[in-house]
């Protein structure tokens, strides 16, 4: 890793004692290393799932077949989702962020199972493992969308069997750090730490948490049972056997809307813990925020429904569930405007996580704000199905998600790994990143709602204009990703200046710490008297 | 790479135990799923779901409810042996637990292995011949059983281990926390019984 | 930790009086299954499960000597559990 040629970092938690550093970063029960395994392993899956992208996006840049014929494009969609679902979005920030700074949030010195934890990421390994291999063992590359609807994922000659097992596999890993997590925070708070002194990124944790905990199993048992069905023919999806494929949508649903809350929840947790940093100023409706985190969890788990609205569910059902989705919006909004209020009247310094910040408010409520639409049974009804969905879902994952999880990076590089990179830099990649999104996915849900299907290799030559500034926005977005990278790993590591324990001025327990911090995370445990943010 | 610093001897039964817990819940839900798939199948084929769960042997069902409930009532007693430092009693429970669950799993084989001699099977001729519901019915039997016993078999390796540690004494009346999450999670495998056993040999 | 002297010691006996309660549930709920009581007879049948499960949860489980926080979640799950299948049913139901 990272030379260490600073005073700070001999005795930090980089520093491997002269021991052999595979094995002493491999096995390492160290919550800190743990989350930069988690931090590399997501950041190449990152890279493959966006490579793939890319190919999609050139593609589609002009009507008829450019680079790949339809089989393959089917495959390489589902692979894309595959990846960036199940092995880059859904850990993301809480593996990452949340074992890293977790316990140093809380005034702990790991986790509260640092094997488990170690456990859960290498069955992550093992589960992204057998999901590459799914592409190229077997009887070709599965072809289904990530969202693996029966009946065709049961018919399908593609190799499905392994890709569903390889999620089951990453479900397992998403549950063990979750369950660590709800024992952590229960367990292992600093004294002093009340449920309402605790900061708010361990709040959104923990809300993450449960959910990981309560829904994975559900859609667990369900791609036991496409496995069952396509090995032993014991039909619960597939009418010839029996079975009803909108049962199928309902069990996978059941997990993966709140999948998206595993997503966004801890994003909105590290946009919470910057604004306040940088606007210098207490957190306004701190109790308001914590709430809403659990709200939202509670909620969101029963919304799964708004999936479904064509695929022939009664109206009862159909109602109620629109009910409920426009219900789940009022705590996520609640969110907003208590950041919006944080920064009003605040002293504000724009530095480089600040400006993520920024985007990810706004690309946030472009992406919640069409997700009413979806959401509404009658405009649904119209988008379904349509690129207009696809943007949406790309504004709340990639927009909100990956813009917090550039937004976190950026805000703790320096406390992770003891070195402050080029903000100039930074901040042209920031530039660059937000145009290039905006471009490639704006376009969508216009041609979209002018009937673009989603999962289509070709299209009627009236949506070239939008493809054509889609793919060209992909191409920006990409340079500007890249710059990041280059930014962050070579530039900073030859030309990177010591980081300072607390560069942003910040208020909670990880800028008490050395940066890098130690291996123990604290000489002594602190006490605690007051709420993070008193500013 | 195992620390040796004195600060991190974390001990937290309290915590080990709570995580068991959720532990626990993910796979009542994870049961939950199939249960939710049963509901919806039994409310559109009940008159189906009766006939089929006639084939049901509800004595053998029956013979393995009593077997179950019997096992965890031995865990629960090998915690009470164990507290009260009596090691041997301890072993013996936690050694006729193991015979039961053993005496399930035979109980069980016989069972498949007639239905499957009969010719009841996924896949076989006769299942696609059936009734849709009786059709949804077996795959239902064949599928949670087989996971419930996937699980006895999990549990079984869990108290043999646990057993081993009760001999050599790693597991005491002060350390005892891993044989009573052992505990829970056999008691577990008899929770989700207690509902199979009805729904699917009590229907008739 | 700070329980650690004072945890709670349940007696054999008790173990067997739940144990030949819980069997006797189990025969009740059998012989149920004798009587023709039409669409009841699953209504029974789960209603003794229910007690059963609350009798393993609360003595084998050891929860009535937990803390309230545990009672707490496990009613939880269960609750979870059944607003999952009601919603679920609202489709079904009113197809
Ligand atoms: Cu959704």
């Amino acid at each position: 890793m990272a030379k260490l040629d600073t005073p700070a970092l001999e005795q930090s938690f980089l520093n491997n004692h002269g021991k052999n550093p595979i094995r002493a970063w491999l096995f390492s029960t160290d919550h800190k290393r743990i989350g930069i395994l988690y931090l590399l392993s997501i950041g190449f899956f990152f890279l493959v799932g966006g490579l793939l992208g890319g190919l999609m996006r050139i593609e589609l840049i002009a009507p008829g077949e450019t680079i790949m014929d339809p089989q393959t494009y089917n495959g390489v969609f589902t692979v894309h989702g595959l990846i960036m679902i199940f092995l880059v979005v859904i850990p993301g920030l809480s593996a990452v962020f949340g074992n890293f700074f977790l316990p140093i949030l809380i005034g702990a010195r790991d986790v509260a199972f640092p094997k488990l934890n170690l456990l859960s990421w290498w069955l992550y390994i093992f589960g992204a493992i057998l999901a590459i291999s799914s592409q190229f063992l077997g009887s070709g590359a599965p072809d289904t969308g990530w969202t693996f609807y029966a009946p065709y994922s049961t018919e399908t000659g593609s190799n499905v069997v392994l890709a569903v097992f390889s999620a089951f596999v990453l479900g397992f890993s998403s549950i063990l750090t979750g369950l660590n997590f709800i024992v952590t925070v229960h367990r292992m708070r600093a004294p002093g730490m009340t449920w309402f002194k605790m900061p708010l990124f361990p709040w959104s944790l923990y809300a993450t948490a449960w959910i990981q905990v309560l829904a994975t199993p559900i859609v667990g048992v369900t791609f036991l049972m496409i496995v069952a069905e396509r090995l032993f023919q014991i039909g619960f999806f597939d009418p010839s056997l029996g079975g009803d494929p909108l049962l199928y949508q309902h069990l996978f649903w059941i997990y993966s809307h709140p999948a998206v809350y595993i997503m966004i929840l801890p994003a909105m947790g590290v946009v919470t813990e910057i604004i306040p940093t940088f606007a210098k100023k207490h957190i306004f409706g701190y109790k308001a925020i914590a709430l809403s985190s659990l709200a939202i969890a509670a909620v969101g788990y029963f919304v799964w429904g708004h999936h479904m609205y064509t695929a022939g569910m009664s109206g009862t059902a159909r109602w109620f569930f629109s009910f409920l989705t426009f219900i789940v919006a009022v705590p996520s909004a609640i969110k907003v405007f208590n950041w919006v209020a944080t920064m009003h009247k605040g002293s504000i310094t724009v530095r480089t996580p600040f400006l993520y910040t920024l985007a990810f408010i706004f690309l946030f409520m472009i992406g919640g704000l069409t997700g009413l639409w979806l959401g509404a049974l009658a405009t649904n009804v119209h988008l379904h199905d349509t690129a207009f969905v696809v943007a949406h879902f790309h504004y709340i994952i990639f927009g909100g998600m990956g813009f917090a999880f550039f937004a976190g990076l950026h805000y703790w590089y320096p406390k992770m790994f003891g070195k402050m990179y080029d903000e100039k830099l930074a901040n042209v990649a920031f530039v660059i990143i937000f145009i290039g999104f905006n471009l490639l996915y704006f376009p969508l849900f216009i041609i979209g709602m002018q009937g673009m299907p989603r999962r289509y290799a070709d299209y009627l030559p009236e949506y070239t204009g939008g493809h054509f500034w889609s793919t060209m926005g992909a191409i920006v977005l990409i340079t500007g990703a890249l710059l990041m990278i280059y930014n962050l790993i070579i530039r900073t590591r030859k030309k990177g200046t010591p980081a300072e324990m607390n560069p942003w001025g910040g208020k909670s327990l990880e800028w008490t710490l050395e940066s890098p911090p130690k291996e123990h995370n604290f000489d002594e445990i602190p006490t605690i008297t007051e709420n993070p943010y008193n500013y | 790479m195992a620390h040796s610093n004195p600060l991190l001897e974390h001990r937290d039964d309290e915590g080990a135990k709570i995580g068991m817990w959720i532990f626990i819940f993910t796979e009542i839900l994870l049961f939950g799923g199939l249960f939710l798939v049963y509901a919806v199948f039994r409310n559109q084929y009940s008159e189906d779901f009766h006939t089929a769960a006639f084939e049901l042997n509800a004595f053998v069902g029956t013979l393995n409810t009593v077997i179950l409930l019997c096992s965890s009532a031995t865990v629960a007693m090998s915690i009470t042996a164990v507290l009260k430092k009596d090691r041997k009693t301890a072993m013996i429970l936690l050694g006729i637990t193991l015979v039961l669950a053993l005496v399930f799993m035979v109980n069980k084989y016989f069972e498949w292995s007639h239905k499957i001699h009969e010719g009841i099977y996924p896949g076989s001729e006769l299942m696609a011949d059936l009734e849709r519901g009786e059709l949804l019915f077996f795959s239902l039997y064949y599928f949670m059983t087989g996971l419930h016993a996937l699980h006895i078999l999990i549990g079984m390796t869990i108290l043999t281990v646990i057993l081993f540690k009760v001999r050599n004494g790693s597991v005491n009346d002060d350390k005892i926390v891993l044989l009573e999450n052992g505990g829970l999670y056999w008691h577990l495998v008899d929770l989700i019984w207690i509902f199979l056993f009805p729904l699917l040999y009590l229907i008739t | 930790m700070d329980d650690k002297n004072k945890k709670h010691i349940t007696s054999y006996q008790t173990y067997g009086i739940v144990l030949v309660g819980l069997l006797i549930l189990t025969f009740i709920s059998v012989g149920v299954t004798w009587i023709e009581l039409g669409p009841l007879t699953v209504t029974v049948a789960l209603l003794v499960a229910s007690v059963k499960v609350f009798i393993v949860l609360t003595y084998f489980m050891h929860l009535k000597y937990d803390s309230l926080f545990i009672k707490l979640m496990v009613a939880g799950i269960f609750i979870l559990f059944a607003v999952i299948i009601v919603i679920t049913f609202l489709d079904y139901w009113f197809r």
